[in-house]
Parts: structure tokens; sequence; C-alpha cells
């Protein structure tokens, strides 16, 4: 069954496609990585995918799912590091979905945010303040947050930039065990070999869709090749784009 | 002695009591308002929006003279045109918040002392720009208690949605639609503090019993929670000090009361357990670990 569904999707700045008519779908338990050069659109397509940007055209269909139940772990968090928070109140943000603005938080669900924490392993950082943490420390309390959120989807926009290898491989366990248990993962990467190792399932997106599907297969010296060519359009004067006959049919 | 210097201003006079209970009304609400404006980095935001609900008042004046009730009601009109205005525009053009307010600060001061000094006096004048908190007649301090009351209640209501939009507003985004009301009703909130300070304090002052205080917790606490209790609590002691100090001296109650303020936030930033001057220059032996 699909779980995401992308019909003729444009999503850009300005009128400026960053996405142009993509049209596939992401079945239900996939685990795909999404690859690109760098202004290739990925981040766009999941800023679409969680509703922070509405499609110029074409539509998003989560299977029933509002873009609020996709859990979303940004490229940049724009973060303010310095707010005096704790961490263990920063990661119980991520049962927003249960607890809303007014539901408590009780001996239940701090068990929860204790083993989310555990997961990822910051056991013992609970009380520091969000500001006092390293760069790996932060991505690993966003990966508990994301834990937390229990999405049946989960999008996470290059997760392992400026990561040493223990923090990807442990994080790269947590996507793992989400894959298991059957939820649906993107993330975009640029570690091929750590794609070819644990993504069944490729896009390789260059504004376009270059290729889709079995990552072997999408992971050709010419897709690359192909892929780094397309994406350095981006004209000030373009003209508004038709749909040819053919894209409508997709 | 000490007693004739501490207690019995208070238990002499009926309008130094009426003080304290404004100051503590003030204080209540104000801590923690200051402290989100703080965080938020919005300080001068609050200074400027403190400007923007002087012709509203003016105009209350012009209308009924120095009527406290219709200066307050003019000031608030003003104060939530203005935020309102603000808010919208920066939320929906990406124009910064400080810069939209920034243009409406100087007219709005310029307005608002030229209103005044057609109509009143210098007297007057002095009144609007530095507030009069010894003249609190009953209707005034009820409206300052009630304010005060709404602030904590309305501050309860959205202190979650508050919080995330500050330390992670994409995140609150993509769970929530809270994030835009919230921001809109702080706003609100800041604007009837500062009416509320207005009273007390004037245009100028009305300010610093909210950024002061946060400043003084800043140094104090490494959590939000904590922060806002010692906000009020210094914002009270302030206020308590400050009539104190304006009673046995000649100088004016709403300068005494930021006065004692500031050597509070001075004495913090030297002595402040969080990255004061002093523990920074004498941190003590490193760690192991």
């Amino acid at each position: 069954m699909a779980q995401l569904q992308f019909r003729d999707v444009t999503l850009g700045y300005d009128r400026h496609p960053a996405v142009h008519h993509l049209s596939g779908e992401v079945a239900e338990g996939a685990l795909l990585a999404v690859i690109g050069p760098n202004g290739a659109g990925k981040s766009t397509l999941f800023r679409g995918i969680v509703g922070l940007l509405k499609p110029l055209a074409g539509t998003i269909a989560a299977a029933g799912l509002k873009p609020r139940e996709i859990a979303y772990l940004p490229q940049i968090a724009d973060i303010d590091r310095s707010f005096p928070i704790s961490v263990f109140d920063f990661v119980s943000t991520g049962l927003w979905r249960s607890v809303g603005i007014f539901g408590g938080i009780g001996a239940a669900a701090r068990d929860k945010i204790a083993h989310a924490i555990a997961a990822v392993g910051l056991t013992g950082f609970e009380g520091r303040g969000i500001g006092t943490l390293s760069g790996g420390q932060m991505q690993r309390m966003l990966f508990a947050r994301v834990l937390l959120q229990d999405a049946r989807v989960i999008v996470l926009d290059e997760p392992f930039n400026a990561m040493d290898s223990k923090t990807s491989t442990d994080l790269l366990q947590l996507i793992e065990h989400w894959h298991g248990e059957r939820r649906t993962v993107l993330a975009a990467l640029h570690d091929m070999d750590m794609v070819r190792a644990h993504f069944p399932q490729t896009l390789l997106l260059a504004r376009e869709a270059v290729a889709w599907g079995p990552t072997t297969e999408v992971l050709t010296a010419d897709n690359l090749l192909a892929a780094r060519r397309m994406c350095e359009a981006f004209d000030d004067a373009a003209a508004p784009c038709v749909p040819a006959p053919a894209s409508k049919a997709a | 002695m000490l007693r004739e210097v501490l207690i019995a201003p208070f238990s002499d006079f009926e309008f130094m009591r009426r003080a304290l209970a404004a100051v503590i009304a003030l204080s209540l609400g104000s801590g923690p308002i200051g402290v989100f404006l703080m965080l938020r980095r919005m300080s001068l935001v609050g200074d400027a929006m403190a400007h923007a609900i002087l012709p509203g008042a003016a105009i209350g004046f012009l209308l009924s003279g120095l009527n406290l009730f219709a200066m307050t009601t003019g000031g608030l009109i003003a104060g939530f045109a203005v935020a309102l205005l603000s808010g919208l525009v920066s939320r929906s053009t990406g124009l910064k918040e400080d810069a939209s307010l920034a243009t409406f600060y100087l007219a709005s001061l310029a307005i608002g002392v030229t209103i005044v000094s057609v109509k009143g006096t210098n007297v007057d004048l002095l009144h609007v720009l530095f507030g009069n908190i010894l003249a609190m007649d009953d209707p005034t301090l009820l409206m300052v208690a009630s304010n005060a009351t709404i602030t904590l209640v309305v501050l309860a209501v959205i202190y979650r949605p508050l919080v995330v939009e500050s330390v992670d507003p994409l995140f609150l985004r993509t769970v929530s639609r809270a994030g835009a009301p919230a921001h809109l009703i702080f706003l609100g909130l800041i604007v009837v503090n500062l009416v509320n300070g207005f009273q007390a304090l004037g245009t100028l002052l009305a300010v610093g019993l909210m950024i002061l205080p946060a400043g003084i917790a800043r140094f104090w606490s490494r959590d939000v929670t904590p922060m806002i209790c010692i906000a009020v609590a210094s914002a009270i002691v302030s206020g308590y000090v400050g009539l104190v100090l304006s009673f046995q001296t000649r100088i004016p109650s709403g300068p005494a009361i930021i006065l004692v303020a500031s050597l509070l936030y001075l004495a913090s930033v030297l002595f402040g357990r969080v990255g004061g001057v002093l523990p920074q220059l004498f941190p003590g032996r490193h760690l192991e670990a």
C-alpha cells in the first residue's frame, strides 16, 4: 500500500520550481534514501511532505495521515540553543501529539521520555541545558524527540551531516529499528556507501526524479552524472511552465 | 529605628500601602512577560511598544483630563493596534519584528508628548512620562490587579506553545497550529502589562519592571521556570525598596524603583552564578570530567 503519493508535484519558492513535476509513490514501511546534488530539491520535497511548504501545483497525499502526524528532522534546525531548557524537557516536546497544549506528563510519559533518551545514548544528560551539548549530542537529542513522536512516517533531512562514525552508526541503528517496525522512513543522504549498505530504495532527485527504485538500479554512474547536469538551471526570466501532454498522463 | 524606616511608611500612610499593593501586582505580571521578552530577543520591542502606547493614553488625557481610566483605555487600544499590526506585518512579510516596530517608536512618542503638552501642563507631562504610583485610587488599583491576574492566567494557557515556539519554532509548526496565536496573544500581554506599568512608572520607565528583573534572573538560573520566579521576586524587592527609598528621600517613586532594580542588575552582572563577571574571573579549579 502506498504511504506517500506524489501526483505531478511542483514545489518551489517565488514561483521558481525546486522540485519539478514529481510523480510516484512510497510504499508503507519503505526505507527510502533521497539523494542528489546540493540544490536538487531534497529539503524542499521534505518541507512539502510535512506541510511547511504548499505545492505550487499537484498534490501530496499521505494515506490519511495529516502533515502534522509526520515526524520531521530538519537539516538546519533553527533551534535557539541559548534558550534555557533542559534536555529532558526538550525531548518531551516530542509527545506534543498526545499531550497537546494542556495535557499533563505523568509517570508513564516520563518513563517513555527516559527510554527515548536512553535509546540515543544520552542518559545522564537529562538535566543539562541544550546549549551545553555538542553537535553530535544535539543530533542524538533530536532523534530522541523523533522517537517519542511515534510517527508512521519519518522524514530525516541529512541526519548524518558532520556526524562522526560512532554517532552515525548509532543513529543508523535507530533508523533500521524504525524500518523493522514497518514505519516509512525517508532520509536525505550524501554518503553513497551508506545508501548502498542500508537503504533498499533510492530516489535520485535533481529537481526532477532522475531515477527511482531499488538502490542498485538507481546508483549507476550514468544516473549520477545526469543528476549533476540537470541541477544547474535557475532562470530568473523563465517563462511559465505549460504542462506537456505527456506529464499530464503520468 | 529599622521598623520606622522599613515598615512605618506603610503602616502610617494609606497611599504607601496602595503603592506597595500596586507594585506587587505589577511585578507578578511583568516578571514572566519580561523573561519571555528577553529569551525571545524582544527586549527592545517591549521598549518600542511602551512608546506606542503613549498617543492612545494622550488622547484619553485630551478627552477626559488626568483620568487614569480613560488614559488606560486609550493606551490599551493604541497598544493592541500597534502590536497586532506589527505582529501581522512581520509574520506575513518576513520583516523583523523590531524593524516593523521601530518606525512606530519615535513617531508615537512625539505625537503623545505633543498632545499632552498642547492640552496640559508640565506637571501632567511629567506624570505621563514617569507615572505616579503614589496616586493609586481604588479603580486604578483594581485595574492593575486584574490586569496582573489576566496575565498570569493567559500565560498559563499559552505557556507550552510559547516555550516551544521560542526554542524550536519550526518544530512547533510541524506539530501544531498554536504558534502564531500564542505569539499574538503574547504581544497582547506585553501591551496589557505596559499599560499597567504606565500607571505606576510612566511611559518611559514602564518597561523597566519587565526587562531589568528578567536581566537579573538570567544571571542566576539556567532554566525558564526558576528564572520567572527570580524575576518576580526581584521586581517585588525593587518595588518595595524603591518605595522606601523615595519615601525617605526626595527621589520620585518611579525612578527610585527602577534605580533599585538597576542596582540589583549591576550586582547580578558582577556576582551572578550564571555568567557573572567575578565567577568568570575566578571559576575555581576545573573538574575531572
